[in-house]
C-alpha cells in the first residue's frame, strides 16, 4: 500500500512484517525512530508474539540478539555510528557464530569530533566483520532490502546489515509502497534455525578453535559470503515475482551502455549523482552511474563487467581510510585488476556535509577531461586547512584543532 | 536455612557428609541419576574449584528443572577447559559468545524462550569473577534491573586466572597477583579497593541473591534449587579456590573454601528482594591466619616475619562480615575454643 511516510517508520513496518520474535535496541540518533515505532507495535500487541528488550547499551543489544538467535528466535536490532563501534566485538561474534540477525544501520559519522550526521564511516569500520552489507538508495529500497535481508540471513545463516543513510533517509518523508503481510509471508518462510540451543538435543556453540582448524572455519565464512553472492540476485528476482518490484541485487546500473566515464557510489547519494549525470548527458557527456547495493560480499565480477567498457571510473564515497584514501575505491580497484581504466577517488559528504548537485556537475566535468587528482576531498575549504597547517608549526596551540577551525569559520563568516 | 536435618559434624563446620544421611536427604551429586552436566574429559587443573562449582550448580539446576537448562558461558577458564574444539564436556545446550556479554546472551535466550512459550526451559549464565564484577558488570546490571529470567552464577576465584592471575575487582586486599605483586611498601592488592557483587546485586532488589562455597554441597545445591523456584533475575556467587592462582595444594580446595567461610572472610548468606533472609552460621570462628597461611598468595604476610598489622586488618574485615551478616552461631561458640584445628582434634577423640 502506498503511504506518505517517514523512512524510519517505513523500515519499522517492514521489519514488523517480517515477524521478528526478539527486538532489542539502545537509542542512538538517527536510529531512534525505527525502534520507537517498533516498541509501540510490540507494546500495543500489533506485533505479536515479540519480545522488545530495552537494553542498557549497544553491546548488550547485539549480545541479546546473539542469545535470542541461538535459541531459535528471529532477531532484529538497529543502531548507528558510535553504537555500532560500541557493539563491535559482538558484531564480529554474531558473524563468527553464523547467527542470522538482521540489523539496520542508520549510517552516521564517527567521532571525535562528535557528529551526529550522515556518512559511511560506521559501516566501513565493520566491513571485514563477516556481516553481509546492503545499501539502500531510497526508502523504498530500505523497506525492500529488509524483507530480503531476513530471507538471505536465514537461508545462509549469516547476519545481514541493511545500511540506510542517517537523516537523509531515516528522517525523510516520502512515498513508500509498504508490502502486504500476505506477500511477505509468502516470500519469507518460518525461521528454521540451522543450529539451536535445545535441551532435547544439546550442543555446545562457540567453542575454542585453535590453529589446527581456525583457517578452515574462517574460509568457510568466506565461502558462505560467496554463496550469498549467488543467492542475492536470485532472491531479488523472487522478490520481484511476489511484490512486482525489483529491488536489491548486487549492483544498480544507470546509463552504463557505452559510457566513457562511470561514477560509482553507494546509498542515497546515488539520487543526486543521477540528476547530475542527466544534466551532463544532456550536455553531451558520455557518463553513467554504477550503484553498489551489495558491498559485502563484494560483487567483483558484476562490478568488473559493469565497468569493462569505461575509460575512467570515479568512485564517490562517504568514508575514507585515514592515511590511505578511498575504501570503496580500493575494492573497485580490486575488481578492475590491471584493466586499462583510469581510477579516481572522491571523498564527499563527511559528517553530513551536503553534496551539492552543482559541485558534482563541476567535478564530473573535470573528471571527464581527466583534470582531477587521484584523490579529491569534495568542496574542501582549503583556506581553513592551510591556516591550520601553518599554525601547527608553532609549539603550543591555544585550543583543540576542531575548535580552532570552527572559530576560524565563524570569523570568515563575519568578514563576509 | 532448614535444609540439614542431621547434625553430626566431621569437619568443624556445620557441614554433614552424605553417608551420614538417609538416601533422600543426600546431595544431587550423591545421586547415581545426577546428570553429569559437566562431564569427564575437561582440562581443568587438579583441585579446580570452578570445575567443582559448575558441576555442582548445573547438576542441581538440572534436577530442579527436570533437565531443562540452557547455559551461557563467559570467556574464561570454565569456557576454555570445557570446550577445546572439537570436544566438549557439556551435556547440556551451551553457548559461549564473549567475555563481557554473558548476562545479555542469557537475556536473549530467555526472551526467545518466552516468545516461543517455552518457559519450562530455564537459563543459567555463568562467568568467573572478571566476567562478572569487571568486564561483564554493565550487562549484568542491565539484566538485573530488567529482572530478566536468568540465574547468573559467578564462580569467584578472586583474580583473572585464565590469563595468568591478574588482579580483578574481586581480588581481596593483600592478595598477591601478577599485577599486585608482593613488592614495595604495601605488598599484594590494596586495601579499600574491590567490590562486593552480592550486595550490589541486592541493591537491584532482584528476587534472589545468595553466596555459597564448594565446601558446603548441601547449601550450594539448596541455593540453586531455591533460585530456580523464582522467576526473574537471580544471582549466585560461589567461592571457588584456584590452586594455581592462590598457590594452594589441589587437595586443599575444599578445606580452604571451608576456612574462608568459617573465618568470616567469605560470608555465606541469602537474600530475597534486597533483604538478607538468612546466613550460614560459623560453628566455631577461625582466625583469618588459618585461612591465609596455606596460600602462597599471602606468603608475604608470614615470611620472613609475620606482618601482624596487615593480618589484623584482614581480621577486621572478617569480624565486620560476621557482625554484618550475623554469622556466628552463639550456642556452639560458647562451648569450645576458637581454632578449627582444636575442633578437628575434638572430633577425632
Amino acid at each position: 500500500m502506498l503511504q506518505q511516510i517517514e523512512g524510519s517508520l517505513a523500515v519499522a513496518k517492514a521489519a514488523a512484517l517480517c515477524r521478528p520474535e526478539v527486538i532489542c535496541a539502545y537509542p542512538i540518533s538517527p536510529q531512534t525512530h525505527i525502534v520507537e515505532n517498533l516498541s509501540v507495535m510490540v507494546k500495543s500487541g500489533e506485533l505479536s508474539p515479540c519480545e522488545f528488550v530495552n537494553v542498557e547499551s549497544e553491546f548488550a543489544a547485539m549480545s541479546v540478539a546473539i542469545g535470542a538467535s541461538a535459541a531459535g528466535a528471529r532477531s532484529y536490532t538497529a543502531t548507528a555510528s558510535q553504537g555500532l563501534l560500541f557493539m563491535i566485538e559482538a558484531v564480529y561474534n554474531a558473524a563468527g557464530l553464523g547467527l542470522p540477525i538482521v540489523m539496520t544501520l542508520a549510517n552516521r559519522a564517527i567521532g571525535a569530533p562528535i557528529n551526529i550526521w550522515n556518512d559511511h564511516t560506521d559501516s566501513m569500520a565493520v566491513r571485514d566483520s563477516g556481516w553481509i552489507q546492503l545499501y539502500a538508495e531510497t526508502n523504498q529500497d530500505a523497506v525492500d532490502l529488509h524483507i530480503q535481508a531476513f530471507r538471505l540471513a536465514e537461508e545462509i545463516s549469516l547476519p545481514v546489515m541493511v545500511n540506510m543513510d542517517g537523516f537523509i533517509l531515516t528522517h525523510a518523508v516520502e512515498r513508500v509502497d509498504i508490502p502486504e503481510q500476505e506477500q511477505v509471508d509468502r516470500f519469507l518462510p518460518h525461521f528454521e534455525p540451522k543450529q539451536i540451543l535445545d535441551p532435547n538435543d544439546p550442543v555446545s556453540i562457540g567453542s575454542m578453535v585453535g590453529p589446527e582448524a581456525f583457517s578452515e572455519v574462517r574460509y568457510l565464512a568466506h565461502a558462505k559470503q560467496l554463496l550469498a553472492l549467488e543467492r542475492i540476485p536470485e532472491i531479488a528476482n523472487e522478490f520481484d515475482s511476489i511484490f512486482s518490484r525489483y529491488a536489491g541485487g548486487l549492483v544498480s546500473k544507470y546509463h552504463l551502455d557505452g559510457a566513457e566515464t562511470i561514477i560509482v557510489a553507494m546509498g542515497s547519494i546515488l539520487g543526486t549523482i543521477k540528476d547530475a549525470v542527466d544534466e551532463l548527458r544532456d550536455a553531451g557527456l558520455s557518463i553513467g552511474v554504477l550503484g553498489i547495493t551489495t558491498f559485502r560480499p563484494f560483487p567483483l565480477d558484476a562490478v568488473r563487467e559493469a565497468l569493462s567498457s569505461a575509460e575512467r571510473v570515479v568512485v564517490l564515497e562517504k568514508a575514507f581510510s585515514v592515511g590511505l584514501g578511498g575504501i570503496l575505491s580500493a575494492n573497485i580497484t580490486t575488481a578492475l585488476g590491471n584493466a586499462p581504466i583510469k581510477r579516481y577517488s572522491v571523498v564527499a559528504g563527511l559528517g553530513g556535509r551536503s553534496i551539492l548537485r552543482s559541485s558534482l556537475v563541476d567535478f564530473f566535468k573535470l573528471a571527464d577531461a581527466d583534470e582531477i587528482a587521484d584523490l579529491t576531498f569534495l568542496d574542501l575549504n582549503h583556506a581553513v586547512i592551510d591556516r591550520e597547517i601553518s599554525r601547527m608549526q608553532t609549539s603550543v596551540l591555544p585550543r583543540p584543532a576542531a575548535e580552532r577551525i570552527v572559530h576560524d569559520l565563524g570569523h570568515s563568516a563575519k568578514a563576509n | 536455612m532448614g535444609y540439614q536435618p542431621v547434625k553430626f559434624y566431621q569437619t568443624g563446620s556445620f557441614v554433614v557428609g552424605n553417608r551420614l544421611l538417609e538416601a533422600q536427604d543426600r546431595t544431587v551429586q550423591a545421586d547415581m541419576k545426577r546428570t553429569n552436566s559437566l562431564t569427564l574429559g575437561h582440562r581443568a587443573c587438579q583441585g579446580c574449584g570452578e570445575a567443582l562449582g559448575a558441576r555442582y550448580a548445573i547438576d542441581a539446576a538440572m534436577r530442579a528443572t527436570d533437565g531443562k537448562v540452557i547455559a551461557a558461558n563467559a570467556t574464561g577458564c570454565l569456557e576454555v577447559f570445557t570446550t577445546p574444539f572439537p570436544e566438549t564436556s557439556w551435556q547440556i545446550p551451551w553457548i559461549h559468545s564473549l567475555f563481557g556479554n554473558v548476562a545479555a546472551v542469557g537475556t536473549g535466550i530467555a526472551a526467545a524462550l518466552k516468545v516461543k512459550g517455552r518457559t519450562d526451559v530455564r537459563v543459567v549464565a555463568q562467568a568467573g569473577d572478571g566476567g562478572t564484577v569487571d568486564i561483564g558488570f554493565g550487562v549484568l546490571s542491565g539484566m538485573f534491573e530488567r529482572n530478566d529470567d536468568v540465574l547468573f552464577i559467578c564462580y569467584d576465584n578472586e583474580a583473572y586466572m585464565n590469563t595468568g592471575v591478574q588482579r580483578s575487582g574481586a581480588t581481596p586486599p593483600a592478595a598477591k597477583t601478577s599485577t599486585t605483586e608482593a613488592v614495595g611498601a604495601h605488598p599484594g592488592a590494596d586495601f579499600g579497593k574491590g567490590k562486593n557483587l552480592p550486595l550490589i546485586a541486592m541493591a537491584h532488589e532482584i528476587p534472589y541473591v545468595a553466596t555459597a562455597t564448594v565446601a558446603e554441597l548441601h547449601d550450594l545445591e539448596y541455593k540453586v534449587e531455591k533460585a530456580m523456584s523464582f522467576r526473574g533475575a537471580r544471582y549466585l556467587h560461589v567461592l571457588v579456590p584456584c590452586p594455581l592462582g592462590w598457590g594452594s595444594a589441589p587437595s586443599d580446595t575444599i578445606r580452604l573454601s571451608r576456612l574462608a567461610k568459617e573465618s568470616g572472610l567469605f560470608p555465606v548468606f541469602e537474600a530475597e528482594y534486597g533483604e538478607v533472609t538468612g546466613s550460614s552460621k560459623i560453628r566455631s570462628q577461625v582466625p583469618v591466619e588459618e585461612y591465609l597461611r596455606p596460600q602462597r598468595r599471602y606468603q608475604h604476610l608470614f615470611r620472613p616475619s609475620a606482618n601482624t598489622e596487615v593480618i589484623a586488618q584482614l581480621q577486621t574485615i572478617a569480624d565486620k562480615n560476621i557482625r554484618r551478616f550475623d554469622l556466628l552461631d552463639t550456642q556452639s561458640q560458647s562451648s569450645s575454643g576458637n581454632s578449627l584445628a582444636d575442633q578437628e582434634a575434638l572430633q577425632t577423640r
